[in-house]
C-alpha cells in the first residue's frame, strides 16, 4: 500500500475523519484570521480618527435600531465611479470603533460613509421627516417621529463602558464626563471646550433646531460626523493592500 | 458479426458486496486527476504572484505588484489626463462670454450636469425644480442674482455657510418673537399676499401695508420687489420658496427662514464650479 492509498484508513474511520477535518479547517482558519490581529498593516495609522462622542454614539445606536444599514452602506469601494461620487475610498481605520461595523450588504439608497458635511442640518431634518419633500423619487420611509422622542443621557456612561469592553479606547475621563459631553454637543450655548478636547473635530450645534436633545439631534450629529474625521491631507496610501 | 470488446483483466473491486452486486474500485479518470494537480500548482503560483501569505509584519505583496489602490488611482488619472486641456480651459474660462454651442460650453453643460446630479440634486431636485425651502433653478426668480458669474459665486461660497467667510449672509428676523403682535403679522401677511395678486381681505391688507412700511422695506423695498444685494426675495412675483398658503407665509414671518447652502469651493474644483454654474444658467432662468 503506497502513500496515496493511506487515505483509506481515514475514509473507513468516521472518528479519525472528523478529527482530520477539524485539523485541516483550523489550520485554514489560523492562517486566514489570526494574522489580521497582529499584522501592522491591517488597520493603518491615520490622523484624526477618534472614538465617537457620546451624542454621535447615541445617534449611531438609532441608525442601527432603525435598520438604516439595510438600505445604506458605509463602505466606499476603491473604484473610480464610487470615488468620484462619494469621495475617498473607505479605510479600515474608519470603522475601527464600530461595533458592529456598518459596511452594509446592499445599496437601495446611497452610500453614507462620507455623508458628513455634505448637506445642511436643515436638509437632514426635512429629509428624515419626509424624504419625498426634497427627493420626490425617493423610496425612503419617513422618520419624523425621531424629532418627538427625547433622548435621556442616563445610560450613556454605561454605553461607553460597554464599547470600552470590546476594545474602543474610551478613557476614564471620557466615561466620567459622558453625560455632560452628551448634553454639551447639542447645545451651542454650553461650555463645550472640554468636550472638544476629548473629541477633537466634534461638531457642536442644535442639530434639529428644537430645544432639548431628540433622537433626531443624535442621528444628525452622527451623520454629520461620518467620514469627516480622517485627515486625508496627511494620508499616504500604502500601495500593498 | 460484431466483436465483443476484449476485457483484458477483471477490474478490482472494493470488496464490498450487497446481494451479489460488487463495487468497482476504478481509478479516477486521467484528465480529472491532472486538472486537480494543475489547480494545486495554480494556487501556489497565485499566492506568489499576488498578495497572500501573512508574515511577521505584513503580508507578502506578490511579484506582480498588484494593488487595488494603485489601480483606482491609475484609473482616475487616466480620465484626468484625458480631460486635462478642457479642465484647464474651464477653470480659466470667462463664464459671461462662454459661447453657447462652442466646444467648451458643451463640455460645461455635460460635466456640469454630472456634477449637479452628484452634489446638487438632493436639495434642488434631479430636474432642478427645487422643493419647499430649496429654490427652483428653472424659473426667473433669483434671490441673489441670476447671471452666470453670480451663480458661480453663490455656489463657491454658499449661503449662510459656516465654513466660508465670504458666504452670502442675511437674516430675516423672526417677527413672531418680540417684534410684532399676532394681529400685525396677520395683517402684513394679507398685504404680502395682495402684492402678488393673491386673495386677501382689503381692510387687513391696508393695515398690513403700514406694518410692512415700518418693518419690511429695508430689505424687501417699498414696492416689495426685494433686494438681491441682501438676498431678500421679490414678494410681487407669486413665486414662493416656502409655500403660498396663508399658514406658510405666516410661519415664515413669525419664525424667520434661515436656509443654508454649503460653500462648495472646498469640495468642488474651480472648473467643476464653473461648469455647474454654466449648466444651471442655461436651464431656463439664467440672465
Amino acid at each position: 500500500m503506497g502513500i496515496l492509498e493511506k487515505h483509506v484508513v481515514l475514509e473507513k474511520n468516521a472518528t479519525l475523519l472528523l478529527i482530520g477535518s477539524l485539523l485541516v479547517v483550523s489550520i485554514g482558519g489560523l492562517v486566514e484570521i489570526a494574522p489580521l490581529f497582529y499584522l501592522e498593516n491591517t488597520i493603518e495609522d491615520v490622523e484624526g480618527m477618534r472614538p465617537y462622542s457620546p451624542l454621535e454614539l447615541e445617534g449611531r445606536n438609532i441608525y442601527v435600531r432603525e435598520g438604516c444599514y439595510v438600505c445604506h452602506s458605509q463602505m466606499i469601494r476603491p473604484m473610480r465611479d464610487e470615488v468620484e461620487r462619494y469621495g475617498h475610498y473607505s479605510l479600515a481605520a474608519e470603522s475601527q470603533y464600530d461595533h458592529p461595523f456598518q459596511w452594509g450588504s446592499k445599496r437601495t439608497g446611497p452610500d453614507l460613509a462620507r455623508v458628513g458635511g455634505r448637506y445642511s442640518d436643515e436638509w437632514h431634518v426635512d429629509h428624515l421627516s419626509d424624504p419625498q419633500s426634497v427627493v420626490p423619487e425617493s423610496v425612503m420611509p419617513k422618520y419624523a417621529f425621531l424629532a418627538d422622542r427625547e433622548l435621556s443621557p442616563m445610560y450613556i456612561g454605561d454605553m461607553l463602558e460597554t464599547h470600552r469592553m470590546v476594545g474602543v479606547p474610551y478613557t476614564d475621563e471620557m466615561l466620567e464626563n459622558a453625560e455632560a459631553d452628551f448634553l454639551a454637543q447639542s447645545d451651542p450655548d454650553s461650555d463645550y471646550d472640554d468636550m472638544l478636547e476629548r473629541y477633537p473635530g466634534a461638531q457642536v450645534r442644535n442639530f434639529d433646531g428644537h430645544a432639548g436633545v431628540s433622537e433626531m439631534d443624535a442621528l444628525i450629529a452622527y451623520m454629520q460626523m461620518l467620514g469627516t474625521l480622517v485627515d486625508f491631507s496627511t494620508f499616504i496610501p500604502d500601495a500593498s493592500r | 458479426m460484431s466483436k465483443k470488446p476484449v476485457q483484458k483483466k477483471e477490474p478490482e473491486t472494493t470488496g464490498h458486496e450487497w446481494d451479489g452486486i460488487q463495487e468497482f474500485n476504478n481509478p479516477l479518470p486521467r484528465w480529472w486527476v491532472w486538472v486537480f494537480y494543475l489547480t494545486i500548482i495554480w494556487a501556489l503560483w497565485y499566492s506568489i504572484a499576488y498578495p497572500a501569505w501573512p508574515m511577521i509584519k505584513g503580508a507578502t505583496s506578490g511579484y506582480l505588484g498588484f494593488s487595488t489602490r494603485a489601480n483606482v488611482a491609475e484609473d482616475i488619472q487616466k480620465f484626468v489626463d484625458m480631460n486635462a486641456t478642457l479642465e484647464t480651459e474651464m477653470a480659466a474660462a470667462d463664464l459671461a462670454t462662454l459661447e453657447p454651442g462652442s466646444g467648451l460650453h458643451n463640455y460645461a453643460i455635460q460635466s456640469g450636469a454630472a456634477t449637479f446630479t452628484t452634489w446638487c440634486s438632493q436639495c434642488h431636485g434631479s430636474g432642478a425644480a427645487g422643493a419647499v425651502g430649496y429654490p427652483n433653478l428653472l424659473d426667473n426668480d433669483w434671490l441673489w442674482g441670476g447671471d452666470v458669474e453670480t451663480i458661480a459665486t453663490t455656489i463657491r461660497h454658499g449661503i449662510r455657510s459656516e465654513d466660508d467667510d465670504d458666504t452670502r449672509y442675511s437674516e430675516m428676523p423672526a417677527f413672531g418673537d418680540d417684534y410684532l403682535e399676532a394681529e400685525e403679522i396677520t395683517n402684513v401677511v394679507a398685504y404680502v399676499m395682495s402684492l402678488s395678486g393673491g386673495e386677501a381681505d382689503a381692510a387687513m391688507a391696508d393695515a398690513g401695508a403700514v406694518v410692512f412700511a415700518d418693518n419690511c422695506t429695508a430689505c424687501h423695498m417699498e414696492d416689495g420687489t426685494g433686494d438681491r444685494e441682501q438676498g431678500a426675495p421679490n414678494l410681487t412675483d407669486a413665486l414662493w420658496l416656502y409655500g403660498d398658503s396663508k399658514e406658510e407665509i405666516t410661519a415664515i414671518v413669525s419664525e424667520g427662514p434661515f436656509g443654508v447652502m454649503p460653500a462648495w469651493s472646498a469640495k468642488l474644483s474651480t472648473s467643476q464650479i464653473n461648469a455647474v454654474a454654466a449648466y444651471v444658467h442655461q436651464l431656463g432662468g439664467g440672465e
